[in-house]
């Protein structure tokens, strides 16, 4: 899993399927003191995130399982939103 | 498996049902020679690592489910599974491999 | 997944067994401001898309997971038409 930030939402009302009524939001990664990482995603929201929030989401196969309909062809989605990152 | 160096905490309450009780890491990996690379990870604990440990790591989500028991639906990926004690690495010289 | 711009069609007679009946588009990666990055990719096409559009893409084994890639040799395919992105409130493209 990565850490990332919510910085936008993705409308896309003709997708596959397996996706109607997930919600997109575009996420900037980051590294551990909370600066972007490479470049901006798209992923697919598990746990209700809203923008400016800072969360964690998982990407590759295993994306497609928190979906309502596990047979999606997500590669990103978002697993939980962080309360706190402590470095100490 | 992956090696890296246990830098932080991260704490969520709102989460996936299965992350509830495990405790997530902030990891960042580290090149065999023991340097640190750019990539950091957030990853499960089943080695009871804390800040500065050197732990080796599974990033593959099959390995994880068998690790944290999670059944064949776990979103999981990245789990610290041990300590490394020490890396040996050979420093022969590559143009003679072979010969 | 990422979003990108469709710029064209492929098209391949002789190709693996399995990968017949999959049409293929040619994608260009786009940022967030709606400007190409460099990158491009050829993504396998489930939903019937048209040149010009900007969709969003899957990379990966997930490309796999929709029913016209299933089981087929495929690292990439497209989710969906995108009508509209903001970012920070502002919005960055509309259909």
């Amino acid at each position: 899993m990565n850490l990332g930030r919510v910085i936008g939402t993705v409308v896309s009302t003709q997708k596959v399927s397996s996706l109607e009524g997930v919600k997109l939001l575009i996420v900037q990664p980051l590294d551990e003191n909370l600066e972007p990482a490479g470049d901006p995603l798209v992923a697919c929201d598990a746990q209700q995130a809203g923008p400016g929030e800072l969360v964690t989401f998982i990407g590759g196969r295993e994306a497609a399982l928190p979906l309502p309909d596990p047979f999606n062809p997500s590669d990103a989605t978002i697993t939980s939103i962080v309360d706190e990152v402590s470095l100490d | 498996m992956k090696i890296g160096k246990v830098i932080g905490n991260v704490v969520s309450t709102l989460k996936l049902d299965h992350y509830i009780g495990e405790k997530m890491l902030l990891v960042k990996l580290l090149d065999p020679d023991g340097t640190e690379t750019s990539e950091t990870l957030v990853a499960f604990d089943r080695c009871q690592a804390g800040k500065g440990d050197v732990v080796l790591m599974i990033d593959e989500g099959n390995s994880a489910r068998m690790v944290l028991g999670t059944g064949p639906n776990g979103v999981v990926r990245a789990v610290c599974v041990g300590f490394v004690d020490a890396i040996n690495i050979y420093k022969a010289d590559p143009a003679s491999y072979g010969a | 997944m990422q979003l990108a711009l469709v710029v064209g069609t492929v098209v391949a007679t002789v190709k693996d067994d399995k990968m017949v009946g999959v049409p293929f588009m040619a994608l260009r990666d786009l940022d967030l401001d709606n400007k190409p990055t460099g990158g491009s990719i050829i993504a396998s096409d489930p939903i019937g898309v048209n040149r010009g559009e900007v969709v969003l893409y899957s990379k990966g084994s997930s490309a796999r997971q929709t029913e016209m890639t299933r089981d087929r040799p495929n690292d990439a395919v497209i989710c969906g038409i995108v009508d509209q992105w903001e970012v920070g409130g502002e919005t960055k493209y509309t259909k």
